[in-house]
């Protein structure tokens, strides 16, 4: 990872203003959306959304067509083209012709993404932008850090100072007088300018009509003032019918800002009188920069649907902690990834797709259903497909991948690591490595992995099987979670077996975008537990039930190697998680837990692979409650908790904040027990409890079920 | 019905909503809320009323000489105007909107520059929601259509919601049952 990069995510999350504005913002963000959408399909709502921008995506050509007609049958100019250069060239010619001094413009994505405002004041124009936020950033000479909200990062106490500069008079940081500032240093100009520019939300191809939406009315001024209006339109705005409008007003605000609908919304079709009685000299620019090209993209295709919400920033426990100058300059946070990499270039990319802990809050909000981790999945596998994999990283996989070898150099560390080592924890590691312990305490490796502890289980026979899958955690730092598995299942009357040659999932290699590595994992898995003629797979750890359950077979079909997909799929079916087998083995009367045990207060982790891949989230809430716990919730209990597998290694500055965060909303509960259904999520919940020195027990729900069986 | 929810959503986007049986009536308040907010013939503190069927067959000259109170639209009086005065055609019950045909600009101006823009909506003019709306007009037939839900917003400063930027801090409906509505 490059040092500037992670200086400026030092940077951010030590800057106590930037989190805290955005911790709040996203903390309210969350309520606030919900209401929004309270008597709202959101399912069906986003489920049509994608499919009218898809289909605008897989019809640009003949919609661009179709727009330009019909804007120019009413009046307007349209100018298309995919060349960013020729869109400045197009704008600042459209105002020498007409003799313009002065522009305001209204908030504008795509004039951002084409550094619109240099090129123009280079050339001895003067233009201002109107959106508040924008001005903001503008006169503190920045860049935005949020598609919707852009100063976000900035204090009251900075905009006064950077507002009492331009008005030459000392401001209080009073905020109603800070807004009033803007409006009275604003309103002349806009009365003065010559030219007025906006973006674009939506483009109907049906009607040659541009849709605008503000919520503090600049738009309106800056399209009606003027006597000359240009708006920058990106092509992926373009939709086919007048009636699909409807819907995107229906999500686009209250997945933005958790508005029912902006204050404003306007719909413009061709020129209109201006107040000096001619009309309006209307310019739309169709602007491509690589749109076409992603549309081809089989993958990235979906990420045209995008309907510029933000959302996905919102809800990232990430983005609130770093803010969006980290991102860069444009586009931010999920989404903002995945533009970067196209209309920037992929290489762009290559620090900040590392941002992405894969906790996929992001795909449950989006409104155009993208599924924005899997892009960047596809994001890291380009990347690595184009630059190969690091020497050290191929290294670590060989190892990883032989079990046996795996186990040994862990214990191996774990034991050169003994002076460092108290109880069940590695406390602190020398050197560098003292990166890994910082907040947060290693698991001891187990003396002896569950692999050789299995073999001393006596079992009863059953002739109903199940096949467990240990993965790492369980198998080499976690056995005790495995011996309790085996337990509950052999309550039930079901046998488990072993098979010795399953290996790593592959979640490690997938998520660097190693695909071929994980395709391997996934080749040598399925052959060890297909081999078996067993009912069930069952995991204990959401990562590994996912990639069975899912990514083997996206693995396998990124990859294009479909002769493994049918065992795969096989494979699929059999797989289950522990909570959803055994409240399917409660429910149907084959296990019974101990009847009228007080076990007091229970608070309760979603994994993040469990609860938004999986689906998973009342089972182990019913089965805990039934067993005799009394559940109490936790503030955003569905929100990662910055384990993500090897991020909390490779990003430690921001995986702690936001382990600190989870602790914190653990200990407000006031439970002596949190439960999780992740060995990863009890490894960093654990640790950062112990470190904290919080008396509060970090269970698997596999453990605490394993001591309620009824006998 | 629908007229209590939109009461309910535009009041809780800072919409002041009243209603009344005949223009008369509304008339009458419609002059008291002038004065009572200021409206007087100096600058900064004029109303000023845009062409629209409210005020079929009713004496200008008479009302013009409520000092302040002023016809014909044009972009310098709109921009010293305190009280911008339209007719909007219909409104949205679900998310308590107003929608106006804004092509001519005189509309714009005198819903977007002054502090405070009066709304008189036909109650009969109320639709369930948007795709009923966009059934109602379409881009054929008006070049600018325009939707106003509560005053000018924003929040770009600490997320503190903030009333009136570049739009009308205030919002003030009032619906007219006697002028019927386009439904």
């Amino acid at each position: 990872m490059d040092n500037t990069f992670k200086e400026s995510i030092h940077k951010a999350v030590n800057n106590a203003n930037l989190t805290g504005a955005l911790g709040k913002f996203s903390e309210a963000y969350k309520v606030n959306r919900a209401k929004a959408y309270e008597g709202i399909d959101f399912e069906e709502l986003r489920g049509r959304i994608a499919e009218l921008k898809s289909y605008a995506a897989s019809h640009l050509e003949q919609l661009s067509a179709q727009f330009t007609q019909k804007a120019e049958a009413a009046g307007a100019k349209v100018f298309r083209t995919n060349d960013p250069a020729k869109v400045r060239e197009y704008i600042l010619k459209v105002a020498q012709d007409n003799g313009v001094k002065t522009i305001v413009k209204s908030k504008s994505m795509a004039t951002e993404e084409i550094h619109l405002n240099p090129y123009l004041e280079k050339a001895g124009i003067s233009v201002g932008e109107t959106d508040l936020g924008e001005w903001i950033i503008q006169l503190a000479g920045q860049t935005p850090s949020h598609m919707v909200m852009p100063a976000i990062h900035m204090t009251k106490e900075e905009v006064s100072d950077l507002f009492s500069k331009e008005v030459n008079e000392r401001l209080t940081s009073d905020i109603p007088r800070l807004v009033k500032v803007a409006r009275n240093e604003l309103r002349p100009r806009f009365l003065k300018a010559d030219m007025g520019i906006s973006g674009g939300n939506i483009a109907v191809a049906e009607t040659g009509s541009i849709v605008l939406m503000t919520n503090e009315g600049n738009a309106r001024l800056v399209t009606s003032l003027p006597n000359i209006h240009i708006a920058l339109v990106g092509i992926e705005k373009l939709i086919a019918n007048y009636a699909d409008v409807a819907p995107i007003l229906k999500a686009l605000p209250r997945s933005a800002t958790a508005q029912l609908l902006t204050s404003y919304v306007s719909i413009i079709t061709g020129p209109t009188p201006n107040t000096d009685g001619s009309m309006k000299d209307l310019h739309i620019i169709l602007m491509d920069n690589r749109r076409t090209e992603m549309a081809a993209d089989p993958k990235f295709n979906q990420a045209l649907q995008c309907i510029r919400c933000a959302s996905c920033l919102n809800v990232c426990p990430v983005f609130r902690l770093v803010g969006g100058h980290v991102f860069g300059k444009v586009y931010t946070g999920g989404i903002g990834t995945i533009l970067t990499a196209w209309f920037d270039e992929l290489k762009k990319s290559e620090d900040i797709q590392g941002l992405c802990i894969q906790c996929g809050a992001c795909k449950d909000v989006c409104p155009s259903k993208i599924d924005i981790p899997d892009l960047i999945m596809e994001i890291r596998r380009r990347l690595v497909q184009k630059q190969g994999l690091p020497l050290l990283q191929k290294a670590i996989y060989s190892v990883v991948n032989n079990r046996k070898l795996f186990h040994g150099m862990l214990r191996a560390a774990s034991i050169a690591g003994k002076p460092f080592t108290t109880g069940k924890f590695v406390r602190h590691l020398p050197m560098f490595l003292a990166d890994l312990t910082d907040g947060r305490s290693l698991p001891a490796i187990a003396a002896e992995p569950f692999r050789d502890r299995f073999n001393k289980i006596r079992q009863p026979k059953f002739k109903e099987k199940a096949a467990f899958y240990a993965g790492c955690l369980i198998d080499f730092a976690y056995p005790e979670m495995g011996e309790a598995l085996v337990k509950v299942l052999n309550k039930a009357g079901i046998e488990v077996v072993f098979p010795e040659d399953q290996t790593c999932c592959g979640a490690p290699a997938r998520y660097n975008g190693a695909y071929e590595v994980a395709a391997g994992n996934a080749v040598d898995n399925i052959n060890a537990l297909l081999s078996e003629d067993v009912t069930y797979v069952i995991s204990a750890c959401p990562t590994c039930t996912v990639a069975l359950d899912h990514e083997f077979i996206s693995t396998f079909e990124s990859l294009g190697q479909t002769e493994w997909i049918p065992k795969a799929r096989e494979l699929a079916g059999k797989t289950v998680d522990f909570s959803t087998l055994v409240k399917k083995l409660v429910d149907e009367g084959r296990l019974s837990l101990k009847d009228g045990k007080k076990l007091g207060k229970i608070t309760y982790h979603d994994s993040c692979h469990l609860k938004r891949t999986l689906k998973v989230s009342e089972q182990p809430r019913e089965l805990l409650q039934k067993a005799g716990y009394e559940l109490t919730e936790m503030f955003e209990c569905d929100m990662c908790c910055g384990m993500g597998g090897s991020y909390s290694l490779k990003l430690p500055e921001i995986s702690a904040p936001i382990l600190q965060r989870k602790l914190k909303n653990i200990k407000e509960t006031g439970a002596a027990v949190v439960a999780m259904d992740c060995p990863g999520c009890v490894m960093q919940i654990r640790g950062g409890i112990d470190q904290d020195g919080a008396y509060i027990q970090v269970r698997h729900t596999v453990e605490l079920l394993a001591e309620q069986l009824k006998e | 019905m629908m007229f209590e929810q939109f009461k309910t959503r535009a009041e809780g986007v800072s919409a002041e909503v009243y209603r009344f049986e005949t223009k008369e009536a509304a008339l009458a308040w419609l002059i008291g809320f002038l004065l009572r907010e200021g409206m007087a013939d100096k600058p900064q503190s004029t109303a000023l009323w845009a062409e629209c069927s409210f005020l079929d067959g009713m004496d200008r000259d008479e009302l013009q000489r409520i000092p302040g109170l002023k016809f014909g639209v044009t972009r310098e009086l709109a921009a010293d105007a305190k009280f911008g005065i339209s007719q909007m055609e219909w409104s949205l019950a679900d998310t308590g909107t107003l929608v106006q045909d804004s092509t001519a600009i005189e509309q714009r101006l005198v819903s977007s520059l002054p502090t405070i823009h009066i709304a008189l909506v036909p109650t009969n003019g109320i639709l369930p929601d948007m795709p009923t709306l966009l059934e109602r007009l379409h881009p054929k037939e008006s070049a600018y259509i325009a939707m106003i839900t509560g005053a000018s917003r924003t929040a770009d400063i600490e997320r503190v919601l903030t009333i009136g930027v570049h739009g009308p801090e205030r919002l003030v409906i009032v619906f007219v049952d006697e002028l019927g509505g386009k439904n």
